[in-house]
Protein backbone atom coordinates (compact mmCIF):
# COMPACT_ATOMS: atom_id res chain seq x y z
CA UNK A 1 0.00 0.00 0.00
CA UNK A 2 1.60 3.33 -0.99
CA UNK A 3 2.43 5.82 1.70
CA UNK A 4 4.05 9.20 1.41
CA UNK A 5 7.79 8.68 1.32
CA UNK A 6 10.34 11.38 0.71
CA UNK A 7 10.85 10.43 -2.93
CA UNK A 8 7.15 10.26 -3.71
CA UNK A 9 6.68 13.63 -2.16
CA UNK A 10 9.34 15.24 -4.28
CA UNK A 11 8.01 13.63 -7.42
CA UNK A 12 4.43 14.62 -6.86
CA UNK A 13 5.36 18.08 -5.72
CA UNK A 14 7.21 18.48 -8.96
CA UNK A 15 4.84 16.78 -11.34
CA UNK A 16 1.62 18.33 -10.33
CA UNK A 17 1.12 21.87 -11.44
CA UNK A 18 -0.78 24.21 -9.19
CA UNK A 19 -4.40 24.88 -9.88
CA UNK A 20 -3.71 27.54 -12.47
CA UNK A 21 -1.56 27.55 -15.55
CA UNK A 22 -0.17 30.91 -16.58
CA UNK A 23 3.54 31.37 -15.91
CA UNK A 24 2.97 34.69 -14.10
CA UNK A 25 0.44 33.16 -11.72
CA UNK A 26 2.71 30.16 -11.18
CA UNK A 27 5.41 32.54 -9.95
CA UNK A 28 3.30 33.44 -6.91
CA UNK A 29 2.94 29.81 -5.79
CA UNK A 30 4.82 27.96 -3.07
CA UNK A 31 6.27 25.24 -5.29
CA UNK A 32 6.61 27.09 -8.61
CA UNK A 33 10.36 27.64 -8.22
CA UNK A 34 10.93 23.98 -7.44
CA UNK A 35 8.86 22.88 -10.42
CA UNK A 36 10.83 25.17 -12.73
CA UNK A 37 14.35 24.43 -11.49
CA UNK A 38 14.31 21.41 -9.17
CA UNK A 39 16.87 23.19 -7.05
CA UNK A 40 16.56 24.51 -3.51
CA UNK A 41 19.66 26.74 -3.45
CA UNK A 42 19.60 30.42 -2.56
CA UNK A 43 20.84 31.61 -5.96
CA UNK A 44 18.05 29.72 -7.74
CA UNK A 45 15.50 31.05 -5.28
CA UNK A 46 16.64 34.66 -5.80
CA UNK A 47 16.80 34.28 -9.57
CA UNK A 48 13.22 33.04 -9.58
CA UNK A 49 11.57 35.25 -6.95
CA UNK A 50 13.97 38.19 -6.58
CA UNK A 51 15.00 39.49 -3.16
CA UNK A 52 12.46 39.56 -0.36
CA UNK A 53 11.20 43.13 0.25
CA UNK A 54 12.80 43.51 3.70
CA UNK A 55 12.58 46.99 5.26
CA UNK A 56 15.23 49.66 4.70
CA UNK A 57 16.97 50.79 7.87
CA UNK A 58 14.83 53.36 9.67
CA UNK A 59 11.65 52.73 7.66
CA UNK A 60 9.13 53.02 10.48
CA UNK A 61 5.99 52.57 8.40
CA UNK A 62 7.16 49.28 6.89
CA UNK A 63 5.85 46.98 9.69
CA UNK A 64 2.36 48.40 9.34
CA UNK A 65 2.48 48.16 5.54
CA UNK A 66 3.53 44.51 5.83
CA UNK A 67 0.76 43.73 8.34
CA UNK A 68 -1.77 45.53 6.14
CA UNK A 69 -0.75 43.47 3.09
CA UNK A 70 -1.11 40.24 5.10
CA UNK A 71 -4.49 41.41 6.36
CA UNK A 72 -5.67 42.31 2.86
CA UNK A 73 -4.51 38.93 1.55
CA UNK A 74 -6.84 37.15 3.97
CA UNK A 75 -4.09 34.61 4.77
CA UNK A 76 -5.00 32.23 7.57
CA UNK A 77 -2.68 29.97 9.57
CA UNK A 78 -1.91 26.66 7.89
CA UNK A 79 -0.95 24.73 11.01
CA UNK A 80 -4.47 23.63 11.83
CA UNK A 81 -6.47 26.42 13.43
CA UNK A 82 -6.97 28.56 10.27
CA UNK A 83 -6.67 31.71 12.40
CA UNK A 84 -6.18 35.04 10.54
CA UNK A 85 -2.40 35.55 10.32
CA UNK A 86 -2.56 39.36 10.42
CA UNK A 87 -4.47 39.28 13.73
CA UNK A 88 -1.79 37.06 15.22
CA UNK A 89 0.97 39.40 13.99
CA UNK A 90 -0.74 42.43 15.50
CA UNK A 91 -1.47 40.75 18.84
CA UNK A 92 2.18 39.89 19.41
CA UNK A 93 3.43 43.12 17.81
CA UNK A 94 1.58 45.12 20.46
CA UNK A 95 3.06 43.17 23.40
CA UNK A 96 6.04 44.53 25.37
CA UNK A 97 9.58 43.36 24.75
CA UNK A 98 11.44 42.09 21.65
CA UNK A 99 9.59 39.01 20.48
CA UNK A 100 10.93 35.71 19.27
CA UNK A 101 9.53 34.31 16.05
CA UNK A 102 9.18 30.52 16.05
CA UNK A 103 8.91 28.63 12.77
CA UNK A 104 6.93 25.48 13.44
CA UNK A 105 8.24 22.75 11.13
CA UNK A 106 7.61 19.91 13.58
CA UNK A 107 5.44 17.89 11.19
CA UNK A 108 3.89 16.15 14.19
CA UNK A 109 0.97 14.95 12.11
CA UNK A 110 2.05 11.51 10.82
CA UNK A 111 0.09 11.79 7.58
CA UNK A 112 1.58 15.19 6.70
CA UNK A 113 4.69 15.71 4.62
CA UNK A 114 4.39 19.39 3.77
CA UNK A 115 7.05 20.66 6.18
CA UNK A 116 9.44 18.17 4.62
CA UNK A 117 8.57 19.37 1.11
CA UNK A 118 8.77 23.07 1.99
CA UNK A 119 12.12 22.80 3.75
CA UNK A 120 13.65 20.44 1.19
CA UNK A 121 12.36 22.15 -1.95
CA UNK A 122 11.78 25.83 -1.09
CA UNK A 123 13.47 26.47 2.28
CA UNK A 124 14.33 30.05 1.35
CA UNK A 125 10.69 30.96 0.87
CA UNK A 126 10.04 29.85 4.47
CA UNK A 127 13.10 31.74 5.72
CA UNK A 128 12.08 34.87 3.73
CA UNK A 129 8.70 34.72 5.44
CA UNK A 130 10.33 34.29 8.83
CA UNK A 131 12.68 37.27 8.28
CA UNK A 132 9.80 39.43 7.02
CA UNK A 133 7.48 38.55 9.90
CA UNK A 134 10.32 38.95 12.41
CA UNK A 135 11.18 42.38 10.97
CA UNK A 136 7.54 43.42 11.15
CA UNK A 137 7.42 42.43 14.83
CA UNK A 138 10.77 43.90 15.80
CA UNK A 139 11.82 40.38 16.74
CA UNK A 140 15.45 39.80 17.65
CA UNK A 141 15.52 36.03 17.29
CA UNK A 142 14.12 33.44 14.88
CA UNK A 143 13.95 29.81 15.97
CA UNK A 144 13.17 27.07 13.45
CA UNK A 145 11.82 23.99 15.24
CA UNK A 146 12.38 20.61 13.60
CA UNK A 147 11.49 17.38 15.42
CA UNK A 148 14.48 15.51 16.86
CA UNK A 149 13.78 12.42 14.74
CA UNK A 150 13.72 14.27 11.41
CA UNK A 151 17.32 14.57 10.16
CA UNK A 152 15.85 14.69 6.64
CA UNK A 153 14.04 17.97 7.36
CA UNK A 154 16.91 19.30 9.47
CA UNK A 155 19.43 18.94 6.62
CA UNK A 156 17.50 21.26 4.31
CA UNK A 157 16.99 23.87 7.03
CA UNK A 158 20.61 23.90 8.16
CA UNK A 159 21.90 24.21 4.60
CA UNK A 160 19.57 27.10 3.84
CA UNK A 161 20.29 28.93 7.10
CA UNK A 162 24.04 28.69 6.40
CA UNK A 163 23.59 30.08 2.88
CA UNK A 164 22.02 33.29 4.23
CA UNK A 165 23.90 33.71 7.52
CA UNK A 166 25.50 37.11 7.88
CA UNK A 167 23.94 38.44 4.66
CA UNK A 168 21.34 41.16 4.25
CA UNK A 169 18.80 38.36 3.85
CA UNK A 170 19.23 37.45 7.51
CA UNK A 171 18.73 40.73 9.41
CA UNK A 172 17.34 38.67 12.31
CA UNK A 173 19.59 35.74 13.27
CA UNK A 174 18.15 32.26 12.78
CA UNK A 175 18.80 29.30 15.02
CA UNK A 176 17.57 25.73 14.60
CA UNK A 177 16.24 23.73 17.54
CA UNK A 178 15.14 20.11 17.80
CA UNK A 179 12.31 19.56 20.28
CA UNK A 180 11.26 15.99 21.08
CA UNK A 181 9.51 14.03 18.34
CA UNK A 182 5.99 13.61 19.64
CA UNK A 183 2.57 14.33 18.22
CA UNK A 184 1.77 17.04 20.78
CA UNK A 185 5.29 18.57 20.82
CA UNK A 186 4.34 20.81 17.90
CA UNK A 187 1.40 22.35 19.76
CA UNK A 188 2.43 25.96 20.30
CA UNK A 189 2.44 26.01 24.09
CA UNK A 190 4.42 22.73 24.06
CA UNK A 191 7.00 24.22 21.70
CA UNK A 192 7.31 27.31 23.87
CA UNK A 193 7.62 25.12 26.99
CA UNK A 194 10.55 23.32 25.40
CA UNK A 195 12.20 26.58 24.29
CA UNK A 196 11.88 27.70 27.93
CA UNK A 197 13.89 24.60 28.95
CA UNK A 198 10.66 22.95 30.06
CA UNK A 199 9.45 19.42 29.32
CA UNK A 200 8.00 20.31 25.91
CA UNK A 201 4.47 19.37 26.89
CA UNK A 202 1.38 21.53 26.34
CA UNK A 203 0.52 23.95 29.12
CA UNK A 204 -2.90 24.74 30.51
CA UNK A 205 -4.02 28.18 29.37
CA UNK A 206 -7.51 28.93 30.64
CA UNK A 207 -7.34 32.27 28.85
CA UNK A 208 -5.94 31.73 25.35
CA UNK A 209 -5.53 35.48 24.90
CA UNK A 210 -2.64 35.50 27.36
CA UNK A 211 0.40 35.68 25.09
CA UNK A 212 3.03 32.95 25.28
CA UNK A 213 6.47 34.07 26.42
CA UNK A 214 10.08 32.92 26.43
CA UNK A 215 11.41 34.32 29.67
CA UNK A 216 9.48 37.59 29.70
CA UNK A 217 9.53 38.13 25.97
CA UNK A 218 6.53 37.46 23.74
CA UNK A 219 6.62 34.65 21.18
CA UNK A 220 4.89 34.26 17.87
CA UNK A 221 4.62 30.71 16.53
CA UNK A 222 3.83 30.34 12.85
CA UNK A 223 3.54 27.22 10.74
CA UNK A 224 6.21 26.94 8.02
CA UNK A 225 3.62 27.07 5.23
CA UNK A 226 2.02 30.21 6.64
CA UNK A 227 5.38 32.00 6.58
CA UNK A 228 6.10 30.88 3.01
CA UNK A 229 2.77 32.41 1.97
CA UNK A 230 3.77 35.64 3.73
CA UNK A 231 6.93 35.77 1.62
CA UNK A 232 4.78 35.53 -1.53
CA UNK A 233 2.27 38.15 -0.34
CA UNK A 234 5.10 40.58 0.50
CA UNK A 235 6.60 40.14 -2.99
CA UNK A 236 3.62 39.83 -5.29
CA UNK A 237 0.93 41.62 -3.28
CA UNK A 238 -2.32 40.65 -1.64
CA UNK A 239 -4.18 40.72 -4.96
CA UNK A 240 -1.92 38.05 -6.49
CA UNK A 241 -2.63 35.88 -3.46
CA UNK A 242 -6.37 36.48 -3.76
CA UNK A 243 -6.34 35.77 -7.51
CA UNK A 244 -6.41 32.08 -6.58
CA UNK A 245 -8.83 30.36 -4.22
CA UNK A 246 -12.19 31.66 -3.02
CA UNK A 247 -13.30 34.96 -1.48
CA UNK A 248 -13.62 33.27 1.89
CA UNK A 249 -10.49 31.19 1.60
CA UNK A 250 -8.01 32.84 -0.78
CA UNK A 251 -4.70 31.44 -1.99
CA UNK A 252 -3.29 28.00 -2.48
CA UNK A 253 -2.73 25.35 0.16
CA UNK A 254 -0.42 22.38 0.52
CA UNK A 255 -2.31 19.14 0.92
CA UNK A 256 -0.65 15.83 1.76
CA UNK A 257 -2.69 13.04 0.23
CA UNK A 258 -2.09 9.43 1.25
CA UNK A 259 -4.00 6.20 1.85
CA UNK A 260 -5.51 4.16 -0.96
CA UNK A 261 -4.01 6.13 -3.83
CA UNK A 262 -1.37 5.42 -6.47
CA UNK A 263 0.38 8.78 -6.15
CA UNK A 264 0.57 9.88 -2.54
CA UNK A 265 2.37 13.13 -1.97
CA UNK A 266 2.17 16.83 -1.29
CA UNK A 267 0.04 18.83 -3.71
CA UNK A 268 -0.37 22.57 -3.97
CA UNK A 269 -4.02 23.22 -4.74
CA UNK A 270 -6.17 26.31 -5.01
CA UNK A 271 -8.43 26.66 -2.00
CA UNK A 272 -11.94 25.81 -3.10
CA UNK A 273 -10.90 23.00 -5.47
CA UNK A 274 -13.35 20.17 -4.86
CA UNK A 275 -12.24 17.38 -2.57
CA UNK A 276 -12.97 14.95 -5.39
CA UNK A 277 -10.70 16.64 -7.91
CA UNK A 278 -7.83 16.86 -5.41
CA UNK A 279 -8.15 13.14 -4.78
CA UNK A 280 -8.64 12.26 -8.44
CA UNK A 281 -5.15 13.59 -9.21
CA UNK A 282 -3.68 11.06 -6.81
CA UNK A 283 -5.40 8.12 -8.57
CA UNK A 284 -7.38 6.20 -5.95
CA UNK A 285 -6.73 2.46 -6.15
CA UNK A 286 -10.46 1.60 -5.91
CA UNK A 287 -13.79 3.38 -5.41
CA UNK A 288 -13.49 5.93 -2.62
CA UNK A 289 -15.59 5.26 0.48
CA UNK A 290 -14.50 8.14 2.70
CA UNK A 291 -11.70 10.61 3.32
CA UNK A 292 -10.02 11.47 6.59
CA UNK A 293 -9.68 15.26 6.49
CA UNK A 294 -7.40 17.36 8.70
CA UNK A 295 -5.23 14.51 9.96
CA UNK A 296 -5.46 12.06 12.83
CA UNK A 297 -7.31 14.54 15.02
CA UNK A 298 -9.47 15.57 12.08
CA UNK A 299 -12.69 14.18 10.72
CA UNK A 300 -13.97 11.51 8.32
CA UNK A 301 -16.02 12.75 5.38
CA UNK A 302 -18.16 10.41 3.30
CA UNK A 303 -17.50 9.95 -0.42
CA UNK A 304 -21.00 11.35 -0.94
CA UNK A 305 -19.50 14.77 -0.13
CA UNK A 306 -16.59 14.65 -2.61
CA UNK A 307 -18.00 17.62 -4.53
CA UNK A 308 -17.36 19.83 -1.47
CA UNK A 309 -14.84 22.64 -2.03
CA UNK A 310 -11.59 22.14 -0.11
CA UNK A 311 -11.71 25.18 2.22
CA UNK A 312 -12.46 25.58 5.94
CA UNK A 313 -16.09 26.72 5.77
CA UNK A 314 -17.51 24.42 3.07
CA UNK A 315 -15.69 21.44 4.60
CA UNK A 316 -17.12 22.26 8.02
CA UNK A 317 -20.62 22.05 6.53
CA UNK A 318 -20.05 18.38 5.70
CA UNK A 319 -18.28 17.65 8.98
CA UNK A 320 -14.77 17.96 7.58
CA UNK A 321 -11.79 20.09 8.49
CA UNK A 322 -8.78 21.53 6.64
CA UNK A 323 -6.55 21.40 9.72
CA UNK A 324 -2.88 21.07 8.76
CA UNK A 325 -3.74 20.03 5.18
CA UNK A 326 -4.04 16.26 5.28
CA UNK A 327 -6.27 13.89 3.32
CA UNK A 328 -6.18 10.12 3.84
CA UNK A 329 -8.22 8.23 1.25
CA UNK A 330 -10.18 5.17 2.32
CA UNK A 331 -11.36 3.02 -0.57
CA UNK A 332 -14.19 0.51 -0.51
CA UNK A 333 -11.56 -2.18 -0.03
CA UNK A 334 -10.80 -1.06 3.53
CA UNK A 335 -12.63 -0.96 6.85
CA UNK A 336 -13.35 2.47 8.33
CA UNK A 337 -13.91 1.08 11.81
CA UNK A 338 -10.59 -0.80 11.82
CA UNK A 339 -8.72 2.26 10.55
CA UNK A 340 -10.41 4.46 13.15
CA UNK A 341 -9.38 1.98 15.85
CA UNK A 342 -5.76 2.19 14.66
CA UNK A 343 -5.90 5.99 14.62
CA UNK A 344 -7.32 6.08 18.14
CA UNK A 345 -4.66 3.65 19.42
CA UNK A 346 -1.91 5.79 17.96
CA UNK A 347 -3.38 9.00 19.38
CA UNK A 348 -3.79 7.42 22.83
CA UNK A 349 -0.08 6.60 22.78
CA UNK A 350 0.78 10.17 21.81
CA UNK A 351 -0.85 11.80 24.84
CA UNK A 352 1.62 13.92 26.77
CA UNK A 353 0.44 12.00 29.83
CA UNK A 354 -0.47 15.08 31.82
CA UNK A 355 -4.27 15.11 32.08
CA UNK A 356 -6.34 12.29 33.54
CA UNK A 357 -9.19 12.35 31.02
CA UNK A 358 -6.65 11.99 28.18
CA UNK A 359 -4.40 9.46 29.97
CA UNK A 360 -7.29 7.14 30.88
CA UNK A 361 -9.93 8.19 28.36
CA UNK A 362 -8.05 7.78 25.09
CA UNK A 363 -6.88 4.18 25.78
CA UNK A 364 -10.45 3.32 26.84
CA UNK A 365 -11.79 4.76 23.58
CA UNK A 366 -9.09 2.90 21.63
CA UNK A 367 -10.00 -0.38 23.40
CA UNK A 368 -13.71 0.08 22.67
CA UNK A 369 -12.92 0.69 19.01
CA UNK A 370 -10.53 -2.26 18.81
CA UNK A 371 -13.13 -4.71 20.10
CA UNK A 372 -15.70 -3.18 17.76
CA UNK A 373 -13.26 -3.49 14.85
CA UNK A 374 -12.65 -7.20 15.32
CA UNK A 375 -16.40 -7.76 15.58
CA UNK A 376 -16.86 -8.55 19.25
CA UNK A 377 -20.61 -8.88 19.69
CA UNK A 378 -21.58 -6.09 22.08
CA UNK A 379 -24.91 -4.28 21.71
CA UNK A 380 -23.75 -1.58 24.08
CA UNK A 381 -20.44 -0.84 22.32
CA UNK A 382 -21.52 2.17 20.27
CA UNK A 383 -23.42 3.85 23.10
CA UNK A 384 -20.43 3.40 25.42
CA UNK A 385 -18.07 4.82 22.83
CA UNK A 386 -20.27 7.87 22.32
CA UNK A 387 -20.39 8.41 26.07
CA UNK A 388 -16.62 8.07 26.53
CA UNK A 389 -15.87 10.34 23.62
CA UNK A 390 -18.12 13.00 25.16
CA UNK A 391 -16.28 12.51 28.46
CA UNK A 392 -12.83 13.25 27.04
CA UNK A 393 -13.90 16.11 24.75
CA UNK A 394 -12.58 19.47 25.97
CA UNK A 395 -11.11 18.07 29.18
CA UNK A 396 -7.38 18.27 28.49
CA UNK A 397 -4.95 21.18 28.76
CA UNK A 398 -4.51 21.03 25.00
CA UNK A 399 -6.88 19.95 22.25
CA UNK A 400 -5.41 16.48 21.75
CA UNK A 401 -8.41 14.65 23.30
CA UNK A 402 -10.82 16.97 21.45
CA UNK A 403 -9.28 15.94 18.14
CA UNK A 404 -9.68 12.25 18.97
CA UNK A 405 -13.28 12.88 20.03
CA UNK A 406 -14.03 14.63 16.76
CA UNK A 407 -12.37 11.93 14.67
CA UNK A 408 -14.18 9.07 16.45
CA UNK A 409 -17.56 10.82 16.34
CA UNK A 410 -17.17 11.39 12.62
CA UNK A 411 -16.35 7.70 12.16
CA UNK A 412 -19.47 6.62 14.04
CA UNK A 413 -21.49 8.85 11.76
CA UNK A 414 -19.81 8.21 8.38
CA UNK A 415 -19.43 4.46 9.03
CA UNK A 416 -22.68 4.14 11.02
CA UNK A 417 -23.98 1.03 9.29
CA UNK A 418 -20.56 -0.64 9.44
CA UNK A 419 -20.32 0.18 13.14
CA UNK A 420 -23.72 -1.39 13.77
CA UNK A 421 -22.76 -4.54 11.87
CA UNK A 422 -19.44 -4.82 13.76
CA UNK A 423 -21.28 -4.38 17.07
CA UNK A 424 -23.65 -7.16 16.08
CA UNK A 425 -20.69 -9.49 15.61
CA UNK A 426 -20.52 -9.12 11.83
CA UNK A 427 -17.27 -7.24 11.05
CA UNK A 428 -16.72 -6.31 7.41
CA UNK A 429 -14.45 -8.51 5.31
CA UNK A 430 -11.75 -5.85 5.07
CA UNK A 431 -11.26 -5.46 8.83
CA UNK A 432 -8.14 -7.65 8.68
CA UNK A 433 -6.71 -6.14 5.49
CA UNK A 434 -3.46 -4.14 5.65
CA UNK A 435 -4.00 -0.59 6.88
CA UNK A 436 -3.88 2.44 4.59
CA UNK A 437 -2.22 4.47 7.36
CA UNK A 438 1.51 5.26 7.47
CA UNK A 439 3.32 2.10 8.67
CA UNK A 440 5.02 3.98 11.51
CA UNK A 441 1.72 4.48 13.30
CA UNK A 442 0.21 1.02 13.00
CA UNK A 443 -0.08 -1.05 16.16
CA UNK A 444 -2.00 -4.31 16.66
CA UNK A 445 -5.73 -3.57 16.94
CA UNK A 446 -6.13 -5.29 20.27
CA UNK A 447 -3.19 -4.96 22.67
CA UNK A 448 -1.53 -8.29 23.39
CA UNK A 449 -0.50 -7.41 26.97
CA UNK B 1 -19.74 39.58 40.18
CA UNK B 2 -20.35 35.95 39.26
CA UNK B 3 -17.77 33.22 39.63
CA UNK B 4 -17.00 30.12 37.61
CA UNK B 5 -15.18 26.92 38.47
CA UNK B 6 -12.17 25.86 36.46
CA UNK B 7 -10.18 22.68 36.87
CA UNK B 8 -6.52 22.64 35.92
CA UNK B 9 -6.44 19.24 34.19
CA UNK B 10 -2.65 18.93 34.45
CA UNK B 11 -2.59 19.52 38.22
CA UNK B 12 -5.70 17.45 39.04
CA UNK B 13 -4.97 13.97 40.40
CA UNK B 14 -8.55 12.86 41.00
CA UNK B 15 -8.65 13.16 44.80
CA UNK B 16 -12.35 13.90 44.36
CA UNK B 17 -12.83 16.14 47.41
CA UNK B 18 -14.46 18.78 45.20
CA UNK B 19 -17.22 16.39 44.14
CA UNK B 20 -17.89 15.46 47.77
CA UNK B 21 -18.15 19.06 48.84
CA UNK B 22 -20.06 20.26 45.80
CA UNK B 23 -22.08 17.45 44.22
CA UNK B 24 -24.44 20.10 42.84
CA UNK B 25 -21.72 21.43 40.52
CA UNK B 26 -19.10 18.71 40.21
CA UNK B 27 -19.55 15.18 38.90
CA UNK B 28 -16.77 12.66 38.47
CA UNK B 29 -16.02 10.77 35.28
CA UNK B 30 -15.47 7.01 35.33
CA UNK B 31 -11.80 7.54 36.23
CA UNK B 32 -12.57 9.91 39.08
CA UNK B 33 -11.71 13.22 37.43
CA UNK B 34 -14.08 16.14 38.01
CA UNK B 35 -16.44 17.39 35.31
CA UNK B 36 -17.65 20.98 35.63
CA UNK B 37 -19.86 22.75 33.12
CA UNK B 38 -18.37 26.26 33.30
CA UNK B 39 -21.62 28.00 34.23
CA UNK B 40 -21.84 30.66 36.95
CA UNK B 41 -21.74 29.38 40.53
CA UNK B 42 -25.09 30.16 42.26
CA UNK B 43 -24.69 32.61 45.18
CA UNK B 44 -25.67 30.06 47.84
CA UNK B 45 -22.88 27.69 46.73
CA UNK B 46 -20.06 30.21 46.46
CA UNK B 47 -18.86 29.62 50.00
CA UNK B 48 -18.69 25.85 49.46
CA UNK B 49 -16.89 26.36 46.15
CA UNK B 50 -14.32 28.52 47.93
CA UNK B 51 -13.78 25.77 50.43
CA UNK B 52 -13.41 23.18 47.68
CA UNK B 53 -10.75 25.35 46.08
CA UNK B 54 -8.92 25.72 49.41
CA UNK B 55 -9.14 22.01 50.21
CA UNK B 56 -7.94 20.70 46.86
CA UNK B 57 -4.63 18.94 47.63
CA UNK B 58 -3.32 19.76 44.15
CA UNK B 59 -4.69 23.32 44.03
CA UNK B 60 -6.28 22.26 40.75
CA UNK B 61 -9.79 23.42 41.63
CA UNK B 62 -10.08 27.13 40.92
CA UNK B 63 -12.83 29.63 41.55
CA UNK B 64 -12.47 32.50 39.13
CA UNK B 65 -14.36 35.63 38.31
CA UNK B 66 -16.42 35.14 35.17
CA UNK B 67 -14.90 36.90 32.16
CA UNK B 68 -16.94 38.76 29.57
CA UNK B 69 -20.70 39.11 29.19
Amino acid sequence: MPTATATDVHESAAHNSAAHNSAAADRATLLGAWRAHRNAELTTHLAYHGSPPLPQRGDRTWPERFAAAIEESGLTGRGGASFPSATKLRLVGSARGNPTLVVNAMEGEPASAKDKVLLSCVPHLVLDGAELAASALGATRIVVCVAADRPDILAGVVRAVKERAGSSLAPVPVEVQQPPARYVAGEESALVSWLNSGPGAPSWRPDKRTPLTIGRRPVLVHNAETLAHMALVARYGASAFRAVGTTDAPGTALVTVSGGVEHPGVYEVAMGTTLGSVIERTRPTADVAAVLTGGFGGSWVSAAALDTPYAPRPLAEVGGVVGPGVLVVLTRRACGIAETARLARYMAGESAGQCGPCVFGLPAVADDLAYLAIGTRDRDAIRRLEMRVATVDGRGACRHPDGVARMVRSALSVFASDAAAHGAGRPCVFANEPSVLPPTVIAPLVPTS
Amino acid sequence: MSSVIKVNPIACEAYGYCAELLPELVTLDEWGYPIVDGSAVPAHLVELARRAAKDCPRRAFLLQRAVGP
